[in-house]
């Protein structure tokens, strides 16, 4: 299906960008529902998934506002079961990270999601500090940026004494490469914006 | 026997919070004559939060694996963590389908990228040398069990193009290559909740309520998984599960490959088994009566 989007070239439209940018076709959603109806994460989200679509597809920015200011693009856990199931293979999952990552480059990522976003940065940081993931330095970093320091309490002691809470970070990884992948990726996607 | 060697990727959780699942699986391989070669230098794969937040990052971080693998003559990487499988298949099929990724990617790691190694997941593994286990059975392991496959061994079915996607299989036949009956149930690829165990495990409560109502109003006596998430939410996670029951829940979640441990004989320490959070035991049965022989 053809689309034909309406913003300018100064401007592209988020449907847009997501065609040629995450080789997403927002258009070929004709709205049937059936990813909302099979998501785990629906009722935790102020915005059902295919009205994710749905506000994309108007291409106005107040609805891409709406959308990249949402709820639901955190709560989307990326189970993939949408995407296995939409009569038109429209990849939702790819159009919700590439709203998340648009919503953090633009500073508008809903509050109410701040948790999983210090999540997901604490992961990636511990990676590229140390190449591999270390889980209790990434816990304790989560719990630097969310406050959230006696969550989770409870199970820690039992996890440690039956040998699943490593205290100490895993060597082993190239850090220095690794260091250097996260920096040109960096490097990479600043040039492709420019 | 001939040893099957296939390049090994642990993942950062094997090498934490699922030792249980690192150590039944190198019992296992030993046992199945499989020799498990570990990636030199291998890097995280940025799980979940990579391709949330950098969609880059998440296809170049397995992309520089699967060429260490490359490199070192390993012509198929088995990686047992479920989330790592579904990003080093995703990452691998990107590069095939997408040249821009894959020239953007080649920057990234400053090399050019032709034919990656296959990924397999550790179903798919044990199948391959499925003819290997039931002769060396030495105690069938005599439970009814639900498997449970999660999201990520069988999704989206065109990056794992592994079993059928809605109902899978292949864990059943494992199981029942062992002496285990498995039951039909309606939560075998529902999500578990995955990555939010931490920054929402009120969701992973929720969604492990369900899985693990159905499973045992249906009469299983434990959960088999193949995915350290699938088994840290159901398993560490079981406080929350249970305040969301109106009948609490005590039934185990075990690993496949302790599962096919015990029907080979190893012992339970070789397998992890005292790492969980809820204790792996079973009903006693009742005494059957001698076998005809
Ligand atoms: S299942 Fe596909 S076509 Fe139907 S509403 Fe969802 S994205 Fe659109
Ligand atoms: S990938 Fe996200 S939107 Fe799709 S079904 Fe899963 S949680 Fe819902």
């Amino acid at each position: 299906m053809s689309s034909h989007h309406e913003s300018s070239s100064a401007h592209p439209s988020l449907a847009a960008r997501l065609e040629k940018e995450g080789e997403v076709s927002v258009a070929d959603c004709y709205q049937c529902g059936k990813c909302t109806a099979g998501c785990p994460a629906a009722e935790e989200m102020d915005v059902a998934p295919s009205q994710v679509l749905r506000l994309l597809q108007t291409e106005t920015p107040k609805h891409e506002d709406r959308a990249l200011k949402s709820l639901s693009i955190w709560m989307c856990i990326g189970c993939e079961t949408c995407v296995t199931r939409c009569p038109q293979e429209v990849d939702l999952p790819r159009a919700m990270d590439f709203l998340r990552q648009e919503a953090l480059a633009r500073n508008v990522a809903n509050q109410d999601a701040d948790d999983v976003v210090a999540f997901h940065k604490a992961f990636l940081n511990s990676v590229e500090r140390a190449g591999r993931l270390f889980e209790l330095g990434m816990v304790g970093e989560y719990k630097l940026r969310t406050g959230h320091f006696f969550k989770d309490m409870g199970i820690a002691p039992t996890m440690f004494f039956k040998g699943k809470l490593g205290l100490f970070p895993h060597g082993g990884a190239n850090k220095r490469e690794v260091a250097d992948i996260f920096a040109r990726a960096r490097a990479v996607k600043k040039e492709s914006k420019v | 026997m001939t040893d099957v060697r296939v390049g090994y990727y642990p993942g950062c959780s094997l090498q934490g919070s699922s030792r249980d699942f690192a150590e039944s699986l190198h019992a296992v391989a030993k046992a199945l004559s499989i020799d498990l070669v570990e990636i030199p230098e291998w890097n995280c794969c940025g799980a979940s939060s990579g391709h949330m937040l950098d969609h880059l990052l998440s296809v170049a971080l397995p992309v520089n694996v699967l060429l260490k693998a490359k490199k070192a003559g390993l012509p198929q990487v088995m990686a047992p963590c479920a989330a790592c499988y579904n990003r080093l298949a995703t990452a691998s099929h990107e590069i095939a389908t997408s040249p821009a990724t894959k020239a953007q990617v080649e920057s990234v790691l400053q090399t050019s990228i032709d034919k990656l190694p296959r990924v397999l997941n550790v179903i798919e593994l044990l199948a391959q040398v499925s003819e290997r286990i039931a002769p060396k059975v030495t105690k069938k392991f005599e439970q009814t069990v639900a498997c449970y496959y999660g999201c990520l061994l069988v999704r989206p079915a065109k990056v794992t193009g592994f079993d059928r996607t809605e109902d899978p299989v292949e864990m059943d036949k494992l199981v029942a290559a062992v002496g285990g009956k498995t039951i039909d149930w309606n939560f075998k690829t529902e999500c578990c909740g995955a990555s939010f165990s931490i920054s929402r495990s009120s969701v992973v409560g929720r969604l492990g309520a369900r899985i693990m109502q159905d499973a045992v109003k249906r009469q299983a006596e434990a959960i088999v998984v193949a995915c350290p998430m699938c088994h840290s939410n159901l398993d560490l996670r079981r406080g929350e599960i249970n305040q969301q029951l109106e009948h609490k829940t005590d039934i185990p979640v075990l690993f496949i490959t302790q599962v096919i441990g015990l029907a080979l004989g190893l012992p339970k320490k070789k397998l992890g088994l005292g790492r969980h959070f809820v204790p792996v035991k079973f009903p006693p049965r009742p005494l059957a009566p001698p076998a005809v022989q």
